[in-house]
């Protein structure tokens, strides 16, 4: 059986290796101090797309990114690593987006995809650490979603198994297709490139980085279709533009600071519901949630 | 995580090299490949950007995986069960991801579905992979035997088996037997041609590295009755037909994860490959010429991962309130073993430019006629690719010992502990020195090329480069360790005994390599400032040892060759 497979993936700046300077004076990231990486999870993301794939002959996967032009990147990246196609979903009047206008542009963009079989993410960003965009999408598209996943374990008469990796144990769950999963960093590790795709993907390009080419190469370019990336932009997906971009964004940050951690102590909490009441109270009270 | 490739600049400057360009040329024969395979490179440029995108993809599998993966692997080792070779579970993980990413038969034709690189960064790539684990390079270099398939195998043959290897399939030249090592004459696994024209083998190899592989080069005797090395014929054994199995495998000193096999064969079946009698005399003389440059990179390999293993260490070991490295004992070990590195990758690189410089002739030979003037540059790269390859299996494979050693010297105490990958490295450099051809083996090989000028002219080669001003010191210096090695080699013929000329065929030898390392070291410095202070430690080093072996032969009567006799 042929999957056609989405991979949403995101570019983000590499907070593992954080200098001196990748916080500006104002508390926001200094993007221009951080190399911009494949956001970690999205590869173990398509590693479990790449495999359903090998499974499946004939399926397609396609990373679709949301980000600024240059995000084309890691859609190259993907193609290095065995995916067939990408979408750079990228637009002025997305900038400045939350989750959950992130999460109805990339619904906007899945849906004009169209006729998919299983989407697949990773948990969350290691610039937002937010995880919800992937489990918004599903409810966006009223597909059921399987989270933290660690492996997908099968496929077929239109269910996928799914094993997921929890805080106190693994769950292995079944699921109906079209569905969304995303993908914990337990889960196997990312193939490495292919010495063949990259010689052969290495001119691959959006529109935008088309332009900047000499005729030559854009001529070059234009003969051969697998190698022009696609852009898509938000009256292209078809998106309402009060949900969309910081318009569409409820969540406003009022300020950042640096915190840096003193506190040792544990606590050990009962399972019970007095007890987790009392700790949310107390939380709310001292401004850590809420 | 770290990516041994970009992390180390000098691979970049020997890919570089002048001479690529013409190599990357002929390989390529002039670009016609592009308009059949989407991979192929459309002009010059864009090939070093394929081999440099390449060794990228190798460098981070390297420092990551396979780095990582080394020391279980070590532990581990390789096993035998059911008359089958295991590999370690890190080991399987990295051949696994190396098929993924397509390394395998890098240097294949792009019709069998290789890359078609020149040797030069397949070699390359074999001293990254070196430098992650030792045992693996064995088994991943292995595909090298494809070379000898294509070289010498029927189209038919080349068809059959250089896709499988360009999928990753493995390989293995089943050559050592237990009374045929360094005298492979004595070859006895015996091949018998049914009435039907096929060939069965029947016997025992010993010490076959990967010995389990898919795809063997077999060396047996198929000429009843004959003795020596014109009765040896070379056949392909396929795993598929079964017919070998291991009964052991060796429990080795290193490279533990890669299985040396004891093989017997029942009646197995296997195919000749080329002309019979030709086994030994020119398929595995060929096919022995490629491991030994491989057995080289893996040398350099060994000599960077002790060069920085000691380096780190010495930065951050602190006694008497200072860094170690902070103590003249300490830093001079260091830029001893970096020039002894650099040394060594600069000769590794100039025989590899010069196999690929006969090979993509001899490729070309089979295509088409070749014209005098290209026949002639054939004939002097193949002579010069010849006085090299021992050389620098010879040199390299020693150096890396001794940067092994000095790896854990720096180390001290904690050094001789299992904690530190020092000890895994002295240990996995050993064999080096030994197989593919013992250094004594090399100075065989290489001795002639002493007596009959070839070094010499190489030497005159590279002094009549223009260096920069602040290298010419250095360039004339080199002129006179030259004069000294002239009258050494005048002095040993002089003699006029084999016997004698053998005995000092080590001396002569080490001389001309370390004038000839010096030269390529004082040539990289002239394209690249950050070769001056190896070239400049080299040659303090290149002066003594040349003065110790001129002043032994100066010194050496021929009638005190008897004290020698044991």
């Amino acid at each position: 059986m042929s999957l056609n497979i989405i991979v949403l993936a995101k570019q983000v700046p590499d907070t593992r290796n954080v200098g001196k300077d990748a916080m500006k004076e104002d508390g926001t990231i200094n993007r221009a101090a951080l190399p911009a990486i494949f956001n970690p999870e999205d590869l173990n993301a398509l590693e479990q797309a790449l495999r359903l794939k090998d499974a499946n002959p004939g399926s397609t996967v396609t990373l679709l990114t949301m980000g600024l032009p240059r995000a084309s990147e890691i859609i190259r990246e993907a193609i290095y690593r065995g995916a067939d196609a990408g979408i750079v979903l990228t637009d002025r009047a997305l900038g400045g987006a939350d989750t959950l206008a992130t999460s109805y542009s990339l619904a906007q963009a899945v849906k004009k995809i169209g006729n998919y079989d299983i989407i697949l993410g990773g948990r969350q960003a290691i610039d937002g650490d937010t995880a919800q965009v992937g489990p918004q999408i599903a409810e966006k598209l009223g597909i059921p979603q399987v989270t933290y996943a660690e492996e997908i374990l099968d496929l077929k008469d239109g269910f996928v198994t799914v094993k997921r990796r929890l805080e106190h144990g693994v769950e292995t769950v079944k699921a109906p297709l079209p569905c969304v999963v995303t993908v914990n960093g337990s889960a196997a590790d990312c193939r490495p490139r292919n010495a063949r795709r990259v010689m052969k993907y290495k001119y691959a390009v959006s529109p935008t980085e088309k332009n900047a080419l000499s005729d030559d190469m854009k001529a070059f370019v234009e003969q051969r279709p697998y190698l022009q990336l696609q852009e898509w932009g938000a009256a292209f997906v078809e998106a309402d533009p009060e949900q969309i971009g910081l318009a569409g964004s409820p969540t406003k940050v009022k300020t950042v600071e640096n915190v840096v951690f003193t506190a040792k102590e544990s606590r050990r909490l009962e399972n019970n519901d007095a007890q987790i009441e009392e700790l949310i109270k107390e939380l709310i009270t001292n401004h850590t949630i809420g | 995580m770290a990516n041994f490739y970009t992390d180390n600049p000098d691979l970049r400057h020997h890919l570089n090299h002048p001479l690529m360009r013409k190599i990357v040329e002929l390989k390529e024969r002039n670009y016609t490949d592009a308009e059949k395979f989407d991979y192929a490179p459309l002009n010059f440029e864009d090939a070093m950007d394929n081999y440099d995108k390449v060794l990228e993809i190798v460098g981070d599998l390297c420092g990551g995986l396979i780095a990582e993966n080394a020391e279980g692997v070590d532990h581990q080792g390789a096993s035998c069960a059911d008359g089958h070779a295991i590999y370690a579970d890190g080991t399987v993980e990295n051949l696994d991801a190396c098929r993924k990413a397509g390394l395998m038969g890098i240097s294949m034709p792009r019709r069998f579905g290789g890359l078609n690189f020149p040797i030069t960064p397949y070699i390359m790539a074999a001293d990254i992979v070196s430098r992650a684990d030792t045992g693996f390079e064995n088994l991943w270099g292995l595909q090298d035997c494809a070379e000898t398939l294509y070289e010498f195998g029927s189209e038919e043959q080349r068809e059959k088996y250089i896709p499988r290897v360009c999928q990753g399939e493995t390989m293995s030249m089943d050559l050592t037997e237990p009374d045929a090592g360094s005298d492979l004459q004595s070859v006895m696994l015996k091949a018998t041609q049914k009435e039907d024209g096929t060939w069965v083998l029947n016997g025992v190899k010993r010490f076959i590295t990967n010995g389990d592989s898919d795809i063997h080069l077999v060396l047996a005797r198929s000429e009843e009755g004959t003795k020596d090395g014109r009765g040896l014929s070379m056949f392909i054994y396929d795993k598929r037909n079964g017919g070998v199995t291991v009964r052991r495998i060796e429990n080795k000193m290193g490279i533990k994860g890669s299985p040396t096999c004891e093989l017997v064969y029942k009646n197995a079946p296997a195919e000749l490959c080329g002309s019979r009698r030709m086994g030994l005399i020119k398929y595995v003389m060929a096919l022995m010429n490629g491991a030994r440059l491989g057995i080289a990179a893996q040398s350099v390999g060994v000599s960077e991962i002790a060069y920085r293993e000691a380096l780190a260490y010495a930065k951050e070991r602190r006694q008497f309130g200072k860094a170690i490295i902070d103590f003249p004992a300490v830093s001079e070990m260091l830029a001893v073993m970096k020039a002894k590195l650099d040394a060594s990758r600069t000769l590794l690189y100039e025989t590899s430019r010069f196999v690929d410089m006969y090979k993509v002739y001899e490729d070309i030979a089979r295509e088409r006629k070749l014209t005098d003037e290209e026949r002639a540059e054939m004939k002097k790269y193949s002579k010069l690719a010849d006085a090299l390859t021992p050389l620098a299996k010879g040199l390299t494979s020693e150096y890396c010992n001794q940067n092994a050693y000095d790896c854990i010297q720096v180390h001290g105490g904690s050094g001789f502990m299992k904690d530190y990958a020092c000890e895994r490295i002295y240990r996995d450099a050993r064999i080096t020195s030994i197989y593919e051809g013992t250094t004594q083996l090399q100075v065989v090989a290489a001795i002639r090329h002493a007596t009959t000028g070839t070094y010499r002219t190489l030497m005159d080669t590279y002094a009549a480069t223009e260096f920069k001003a602040e290298l010419q010191p250095m360039a004339e210096n080199l002129k006179a360790l030259t004069a000294l090695y002239d009258e050494a080699v005048a002095a040993v013929l002089a003699v006029g005994d084999q016997k004698y000329t053998d005995f000092m065929a080590r001396r002569l030898v080490e001389m001309a390599g370390n004038i000839i390392m010096n030269y390529l070291l004082l040539l990289d410095a002239n394209r690249n400032d950050s070769f001056v202070a190896s070239a400049n430690v080299y040659n303090k080093i290149a002066n003594a040892e040349v003065a110790k072996h001129s002043e032994f032969i100066r010194n050496f009567k021929p009638e005190q060759l008897s004290f020698y006799n044991i």
